[in-house]
């Protein structure tokens, strides 16, 4: 535990080989992890749950299994931070939701299974704005999240716990899922590196649907290569999963060296407006940095994206109105009695459900019920497709686009709470992707005001990972200091 | 998917009648406050959707998942199943090896 | 008994007629359920065949069996429906049965479509659609009276039957009487047995049926309509429509309106109660369901289904009219084709028997428990070649059948010969008949003018005297000989 040379080990890759090679001890390294949860998760609360006892014992695993001479896996003693809406067999997962109280999953998500396979060591369930509906992580029933790099603001949200630990380092790699910017955003407001995979690319068995044809599980991590490294792991065919794309893990790692020399990066002229003067100065030092890298930067027009905001909370909420009648009473978690079954599901859910969700459950009914079909969810299924019509006219001339991850830093708790539509807009250039189910990152690149880290967001075609993950390695390799 | 369309675009007003039966079919109870609020948070929001009644959508098909994917099926193939008794030992209430609810009333409205 | 059964007898009251359309749900014959790896098993513990998709648990996602689209198509195809691209929606509604509170269930885009069921008299009935949906668990209502929901202090559910596979047929409205509604059911039932998508036993649930009905005067626009659910027998389709057509005539005989809503079929009192109005029907908001992807079966596995279907009972019941010469309609031939003991009667005649005799011996010829025939087809066919060839009386042949059943096969002629039956001849009977004249006096007058029903009672008669051993045939010839001599 007192290696000296343990300490300086620090992104997953890194640790990864070192006690793939029996340098360090995954025991060493979960200790400093767990030593730093200590430390600042009472300022934080990033977790919902630390696995401290569970984190230990799979640490002394890999371990004995190093000492044996067998190979533990790609993330060999990588402590890694688990959004709570990922189901872990035995374990409470909760998606931070009074619904879900003193529920235990019977099984494990597949993201959970794969990780297990490749050697990482769960170090919590980290907290979330209820069932990933919000931009800030104070939705939780549980309490808000903190910035870790300044806790008097929010770390933005629904991943708000994956990505706080991420920033805290109390975990090397976090995962989160994106339904409209829930990785991407936080990643963005908390400094660290956040990917949306391409829909399809990673399994959803297991992870607590919000919106089913828009979620996604993916990476949190300090760097590039480690957010790499780990989607490569989770990601592959899944056969639990019907919309899982029948393809192996991606390839993206090796490319990341390969800089962006000839790229095509486009900027939307057309992009809709609101993002703050820091990070859209931010970004024009992006496309500088990318062009002095050998990329063209060029002119594309989206001029549906605007609608995607529009389009995405009336099909989400949609999706979820159906997805979260199943919390009931019936089978599994929080019950209210009451004298018969309809009055159970009225006390069950209105007492289970915070605001948030409530609302977003009422927009979904409202938008797909009778005579109201048409106008609402039908229109926003059309939106949706010209939003995927303009993005492939724009991917004809442009390779990867450029745009801010959120329209501002970190804004301070509270700020947003009392007006449901302020915080939608949180989630305006991160929407479109998840309707198109095309890939985005977001990639930290510099500061902005009062010195908070602003994220870039990349976006690119479908199964493009590797060209979206080059053009973040370029940018980190360029981050003003 | 059918039915008549009472309000062909997006910016018509949602009344307080109108929350109330969707809280209803959502199995929500609001109160009176809540309803007011529910309403005026829902019009604010549904005012800002309206943006996309600008749109000409008539040859549009509506878009369901991000992929065209088709066919995806599994073999016939029995798996283990979960344990009896610790499913129903995590269900709020059970009786003879079954969930147990109360009387079912009500629910044909 | 009546020769044959037709259903194009008009059914009407005080001139009304009835329209019937009937939604027939039937369970797939698969191993595990239509979207989870669990069994699909009947009369198993309660939730034992349970898995996270079947329970509904958070994070489970639905997978498609593939099996179970193949007997839709089945089925499909042979009730001559298009096979054609299909989605699955969600059909949102709360109850405790129903795990996610949807079921997951094809919409507007079915997988079979536009097709047709020909009744065994040849009276057509439209298909509109089949489509595959999951089934619901099930709910015990636990105290109150007789396990109804009213009044009853809580329900037990179990989910072993939630995400079992079904197939929905959905019927255009062309049956007008009780009896095509029954013979259609019939009809399907026997197609889904042949092709193997269902055991279609109603008294298990396995396939239940809910029935349209409205009345109107011929020619004029289609009446408002009333579903009517919980019919759980092909007697009780019958009865059900009947009695829903009568009140719905009454109803507008009265003056008044009918209301569209859902009917409850009660078995005890024979009559239909309001189950829910529609008016305030539930408000389903169906839409796409995002977890699962487009079917879209290829020509090729279309064909194959086609090509691997098996001779359906319409054809067979043609089959084994040509071969022995009853109407395909006929009861005789619905019964044997019902049971799949057609192929042995033709087997009969295939080793060189009498089909129209194996026809009539075909049941004794089952005695057995298990669907297997317990004589061979040989000696079934050697006894019925002595019937035709006159060598024994149908009576006789009944108890050398017995013999030969009780052995489990057997020489028709040695048995035959060991009892020491044969034919009685012309020379025995005559004075048979002649007492036969004579004792019924009446009988005879009858028949002279001619009054064929009398000719029983004289045939009967010789029958009796020659205790079994005359043959019919022979007597009635005899009867004609004398009574043609008179006139």
């Amino acid at each position: 535990m007192a290696d000296p040379t343990e300490s300086s080990i620090v992104t997953a890759t890194d640790i990864a080989w070192n006690v793939r090679n029996n340098v360090v001890t995954a025991t060493a390294v979960v200790e400093r992890h767990l030593a730093e949860i200590a430390r600042r998760e009472g300022d934080i609360h990033a977790f919902n749950l630390v696995l401290a006892d569970e984190a230990r014992a799979r640490a002394a695993e890999i371990d004995e299994a190093v000492a044996v001479g067998r190979d533990p896996g790609a993330l060999a003693g990588v402590p890694i931070a688990l959004k709570d809406n990922m189901c872990t067999r035995g374990i409470p997962t909760t998606c931070s939701s009074r619904i879900l109280d003193g529920w235990k999953p019977p099984y494990d998500a597949t993201v959970v299974t794969k990780l297990r396979e490749a050697g990482a060591v769960i170090v919590g369930k980290t907290n979330l704005d209820e069932f990933a509906m919000g931009s800030s992580t104070e939705n939780s029933a549980f309490g808000p999240t903190h910035n870790p790099h300044d806790t008097s603001r929010v770390p933005g949200g629904s991943s708000g716990g994956s990505a706080a630990a991420v920033a805290a380092g109390f975990a090397a790699l976090g995962l989160g899922s994106d339904t409209g910017g829930s990785i991407r955003q936080p990643a963005a407001l908390c400094g660290v590196v956040g990917v949306k995979p391409t829909y399809g690319a990673v399994s959803r068995y297991g992870l607590v649907a919000f919106a089913s044809s828009l979620d996604q599980i993916g990476p949190f991590a300090t760097t590039v290569a480690d957010a790499s490294l780990l989607l490569e792991t989770i990601s592959g065919h899944d056969p639990m999963d019907s919309t899982s794309i029948r393809q192996g893990p991606l390839d993206i790692t090796r490319h990341l060296d390969f800089g962006v020399a000839g790229l095509r990066v486009g900027r939307i002229t057309d992009l809709p407006e609101g993002a703050s003067p820091d990070v859209v100065e931010r970004l024009e030092q992006a496309f500088d940095a990318l062009r002095e890298a050998g990329a063209e930067i060029v002119d594309v027009e989206v001029p549906a994206f605007t609608y995607g905001l529009t389009a995405y909370y009336l099909i989400a909420p949609a999706e979820a109105s159906s997805n979260l009648a199943r919390y009931d009473g019936v089978r599994f978690g929080h019950r209210v009695e009451a004298p018969d079954t309809n009055a159970m599901y009225m006390a069950t859910r209105t007492d289970g459900f915070g605001a948030e969700v409530k609302r977003r459950i009422m927009l979904g009914t409202y938008a797909l019920s009778a005579g109201y079909y048409d106008a609402y969810y039908g229109r926003a299924l059309k939106v949706r497709r010209r939003i995927a019509a303009d993005f492939a006219t724009a991917y004809e001339r442009a390779d990867v686009l450029l745009t801010p991850a959120s329209p501002t830093v970190a804004f301070h708790l509270g700020d947003k709470t009392s007006d449901p539509m302020s915080m939608y807009l949180c989630d305006t250039y991160t929407i479109p992707s998840n309707l198109t189910g095309d890939p985005a990152m977001s990639v930290p690149f510099g500061s902005g005001d009062a010195g908070l880290p602003v994220g870039v967001q990349i976006l690119a075609p479908a199964l493009q990972e590797a060209t979206m993950f080059r053009t973040a390695a370029e940018l980190e390799r360029r981050t003003p200091k | 998917m059918e039915g008549a369309v009472a309000l062909g675009v997006v910016s018509d007003r949602i009344t307080p009648e109108a929350v109330a039966k969707v809280a209803k079919l959502a199995r929500l109870s609001l109160s009176d406050d809540e309803l007011r609020q529910a309403t005026h948070q829902l019009s604010d929001m549904l005012d800002h959707f309206a943006d996309i009644d600008a749109l000409d959508l008539d040859n549009v098909e509506p878009m369901t998942h991000p992929t065209p994917i088709a066919n995806v099926m599994r073999e016939d193939i029995e798996m283990d199943c979960l344990d009896h008794d610790e499913v129903l030992a995590a269900a709020p209430a059970a009786e003879d090896g079954r969930f147990r609810v109360p009387p079912i009333i009500g629910l044909d409205d | 008994m009546s020769d044959t059964v037709t259903t194009e007898a008009a059914w009407t009251l005080r001139g009304y007629e009835m329209v019937v359309g009937l939604e027939v749900h039937v369970e797939l014959a698969t191993r595990t359920k239509l979207f989870s790896a669990s069994p699909n098993r009947f009369g198993d513990e309660p939730n034992t065949n349970i898995d996270p998709v079947t329970l509904g648990l958070p994070g489970a996602l639905p997978v498609l069996n593939r099996q179970a689209v193949e007997l839709a198509m089945r089925l499909g195809l042979a009730v001559n429906c298009r096979v054609q691209r299909s989605t699955f929606a969600r059909k949102n509604y709360f109850y405790p049965d129903m795990p996610k509170a949807y079921q997951i269930s094809q919409y507007d885009e079915p997988i079979c479509v536009d097709g047709w069921l020909d009744l065994p008299d040849g009276f057509r009935v439209g298909i509109e659609r089949a489509h595959l949906e999951e089934d619901t668990g099930k709910s015990t209502h636990v105290g109150g009276t007789g396990g109804r929901i009213h009044g009853s202090d809580h329900s037990l559910i179990d989910f072993n039957r939630a995400g079992v596979p079904l197939v929905e047929i959905v019927s255009r409205p062309d049956i007008r009487n009780p009896e095509q509604a029954k013979a259609y059911v019939n009809e399907l039932r026997a197609i889904l047995v042949a092709v193997g998508a269902s055991d279609a036993k109603m008294e298990e649930g396995s396939m239940r049926v809910d029935a349209n009905v409205s009345v109107r005067l011929p020619g004029a626009e289609f009446g408002t309509r009333c579903e009517i659910k919980n019919v759980n027998s092909v007697r009780s389709v019958g009865r059900a429509i009947e009695y829903e057509a009568q009140r719905q005539v009454a109803l507008l005989e009265a003056g008044e309106s009918i209301r569209q809503e859902t009917r409850h079929w009660d078995e005890t009192d024979g009559r239909t109660h309001t189950l829910r109005s529609k008016e305030d029907a539930d408000d389903y908001r169906y839409f796409q369901e995002p977890d699962l992807v487009v079917v879209d079966p290829d020509p090729e596995w279309i064909e194959r289904v086609r090509f691997s279907l098996p001779v359906l009972p319409a054809a067979r019941r043609i089959q084994l009219a040509e071969a022995t010469g009853q109407r395909p309609d006929s009861e005789a031939v619905l019964v044997v084709t019902d049971r799949a003991q057609d192929a042995y009667v033709l087997a009969v005649a295939t080793a060189g028997g009498d089909a129209g005799r194996a026809l009539v011996h075909v049941k004794e010829a089952f005695a057995d428990e298990g669907g297997q025939p317990s004589v061979p087809a040989s000696d079934l066919a050697a006894l019925t070649r002595m019937e035709v060839d006159g060598e024994l009386t149908a009576t006789q042949a009944k108890q050398v059948l017995a013999e030969i059943v009780a052995n489990g096969a057997g020489d028709a002629r040695a048995i035959a010969a060991s009892k020491g039956f044969e034919a009685l001849e012309t020379g025995e009977l005559e004075p048979m008949v002649d007492d036969a004249i004579a004792s019924q006096p009446d009988a005879w007058a009858k028949f002279c003018a001619g009054e064929g029903k009398a000719l029983g009672a004289l045939v009967g008669a010789v029958m009796k005297a020659s205790k079994g051993q005359a043959d019919g045939k022979a007597v009635t010839a005899l009867l004609e000989q004398r009574r043609d001599a008179t006139g």
